[in-house]
């Protein structure tokens, strides 16, 4: 029973680092209808920036709560001025051309990055400090739960929580709520769409610069590759969970965890992925949009 | 087909000939064949080889010989195509080597063992590192300086099993063919040994975000130490997080693992943890004596295999003249059991023909470093 809670407990900070990313394309998703496949890279960078603020503020001696302070407020920053860029330039141009098109544009926004961030870091894995310390209070439940176990998933629960907040309660998630449902409409009643959408991607991208800082602590070591998995995974959950939709993307998020996690535990972890995408294709036979996505006629 | 046939008899009838010859040819002088590549774009693989066996050869003629007698290189092309190495070897037989330097690729060395065992006839390859050369024991006459695939695994399994005394192994691999292989190598190796049992065999997939999953299958496990054959990044995490949840279970890996970067990204939780690698050559003075003689004579710097080749020249050399003889069985026996002085080491052979001290050792993370293990 006790190996069963372990699995559970480890599913559980597998399934909150691919909600965390989730986020990011269920809400993009959501309002424009586009697979922002660059979105695995912001959180990359996310975790770039982290790196190297952290590490030009432990040479300059600052304490501990002060570098994970501002590394964390800048990688934030960071990824959201280029989550604002992208939207910008890859993909406003091609509002209203076919949908195929801002995909295409996704895509090569996606491998653009990655090149940029090889061609400036190297390809090889750079050693990420532990931001988040261990805690002494963990100390006696080390061996089965660690401290950055328990951060990332309280992280996860806050940031869904302040998301559904801002959605529901706020103007601008009002905004949202009308952008997602009709843009034409929402435009004609005074909504200014644009503005909306650069802030879904301002919102989605600093979600995932949130998540990278995390995992990368939690891994201890990132390339300019890790966007790409972490990405594709997380885009698993957002689908499994029914896209557009926001406690959908957590729920994916932690169903394909625990999925892995315990296909790994009694199973065997060559199989993971296996499993994990079997478990899609069934959730997808009998629910198309998802566990809480609405099936709703398509718009366009 | 009839073409072929017509061609291949006189072939086999001419093989079948000379079987009986060697002996009788070989009374003025010892005759060391040496076939490889030595043209075409496999060319810089076996030319080195050539020179080894040219210097060795020159510098035991200038001291009087092997047992009284001149040493004469046989050199033949076979441009590491098995097709041709099969016609290489019969014409080195038919010229009455009494030991072969070579070949130089595994495919080609294959294909020619079988003609060079009919003969009875001690081969021996600077190069050829494919396993089942010498696992498979359908080649008594061959041996090799090189450390074949296999030999990491061995080794890891040799230090886990016989220096560490674990008697439960968790083997994990990332599904790729270095570290799936050489994995499987490992676990087959422990179940032959019958000394330990493989409590875990496992992939893991290569960049995941988190291992934590299968951390808690190893300790579920009991096992006493991870075997993992797969790289650096996914080594780093794995044993990361077996630290992070406070498990001592031993870390032994593979020459990938024995890098900078692993120390870079594992930081603390690297302590301790083993790794084989390739032996450092550069405080052997054979070595360096042996690129001089090199430099000296081709006026350049010796290319792949030089030393291996010039190893395997040696060793060849020092067996004849052990056994006193140039009989088959006599230099099989002098080969397992007598030590030689090489630019890679001091080395014999086992009873399968790989060579004992040379390709790889252990090292330990000790302090930030990779140090020999138990020094």
């Amino acid at each position: 029973m006790d190996y069963f809670f372990e699995l559970l407990l480890s599913g559980l900070t597998r399934g909150s680092i691919y909600a965390l990313i989730a986020l990011g394309y269920t809400m993009v998703y959501g309002i424009i209808g586009l697979i922002n496949f660059a979105h695995g890279e912001i959180y990359m960078l996310g975790s770039f920036t982290a790196l190297i603020v952290a590490s030009v503020l432990h040479m300059k001696g600052f304490g501990q709560a002060a570098v994970v302070f501002c590394s964390v407020l800048s990688a934030i920053f960071y990824a959201s001025a280029y989550g604002f860029t992208i939207e910008k330039v890859a993909y406003r141009p091609l509002r209203n051309a076919p949908r195929l098109s801002p995909l295409i544009s996704a895509i090569g926004m996606s491998i653009f990055l990655q090149n940029y961030v090889l061609l400036a870091q190297t390809a090889d894995f750079q050693p990420f400090p532990s931001l988040i310390p261990e805690f002494p209070f963990m100390e006696p439940v080390a061996h089965i739960v660690g401290s950055s176990d328990l951060v990332i998933v309280g992280t996860t629960g806050l940031v869904m929580l302040l998301l559904h907040l801002v959605v529901k309660h706020t103007r601008i998630g009002k905004a949202m709520r009308a952008t997602a449902q009709d843009r034409t409409m929402a435009m004609l009643v005074g909504v200014n769409t644009d503005r909306v959408i650069s802030a879904t991607f301002i919102l989605g991208s600093a979600l995932a610069a949130v998540g990278g800082v995390l995992i990368a602590s939690h891994i201890g070591q990132i390339n300019f590759a890790i966007g790409f998995i972490a990405g594709i995974k997380a885009f698993t959950a957002a689908v499994l969970g029914g896209i557009g939709s926001i406690p959908g993307a957590v729920l994916g998020g932690l169903i394909l965890g625990w999925t892995e996690s315990f296909a790994t535990g009694y199973i065997s972890s060559d199989y993971e992925d296996v499993f994990a995408f079997a478990l899609l294709v069934l959730i997808l036979i009998f629910r198309p949009a998802g566990i809480l996505g609405r099936s709703e006629v398509q718009k366009v | 087909m009839t073409l072929r046939k017509i061609f291949f008899l006189p072939n086999l009838a001419l093989a079948g000939f000379f079987l009986f010859c060697p002996a009788a040819q070989a009374a003025d002088t010892i005759k060391l064949g040496v076939a490889g590549a030595h043209s075409g774009d496999l060319a810089s693989y076996g030319i080195p080889t050539a020179h080894a066996a040219e210097l060795v050869v020159k510098k035991v003629n200038a001291a009087g010989g092997v047992l009284g007698r001149k040493v004469e290189l046989l050199v033949e092309d076979d441009v590491c195509k098995p097709e041709v190495a099969t016609n290489t070897a019969a014409k080195l037989v038919a010229d009455g080597a009494t030991v072969v330097l070579g070949h130089i690729c595994s495919g080609a060395t294959k294909a020619a063992l079988g003609t060079y065992r009919d003969a009875r006839i001690v081969v021996m390859s600077p190069s050829a590192t494919n396993p089942e050369l010498t696992l498979s024991g359908l080649y008594p006459n061959f041996y090799r300086t090189i450390a074949s695939d296999d030999a990491q695994a061995r080794l890891e399994v040799d230090f886990a099993l016989n220096t560490l005394g674990f008697k439960k192994i968790a083997v994990i691999h990332d599904k790729g063919d270095y570290g799936k292989g050489l994995a499987e190598f490992a676990k087959k190796f422990i179940e032959e040994s019958g000394k330990a049992e493989v409590v875990l065999f496992e992939g893991v997939t290569p960049g995941a975000v988190d291992y934590s999953a299968v951390v808690q299958k190893i300790k579920r496990s009991r096992a006493e130490a991870v075997l993992f054959g797969g790289y650096h990044p996914e080594a780093s995490k794995i044993v990361s997080q077996m630290r992070k949840k406070r498990m001592t279970t031993a870390f032994i890996s593979g020459d990938s693992v024995k890098d900078e970067a692993f120390l870079k990204v594992a930081a603390d939780a690297a302590e301790g943890v083993y790794a084989s690698g390739p032996r450092d050559l550069s405080n052997n003075p054979l070595a360096a004596q042996a690129r001089q003689e090199h430099r000296e004579a081709y006026k350049e710097d010796p290319g792949q295999f030089y030393l291996e080749g010039y190893a395997a020249a040696q060793a060849l050399l020092n067996a004849i003249d052990k056994a006193g003889s140039t009989d088959y069985e006599a230099i099989r026996t002098a080969l397992t059991a007598h030590d030689v002085a090489t630019p890679v080491g001091t080395i014999r052979f086992d009873q399968r023909g790989d060579a004992v001290g040379v390709g790889f050792t252990m090292y330990q993370v000790k302090n930030g470093a990779f140090v020999e293990a138990g020094k």
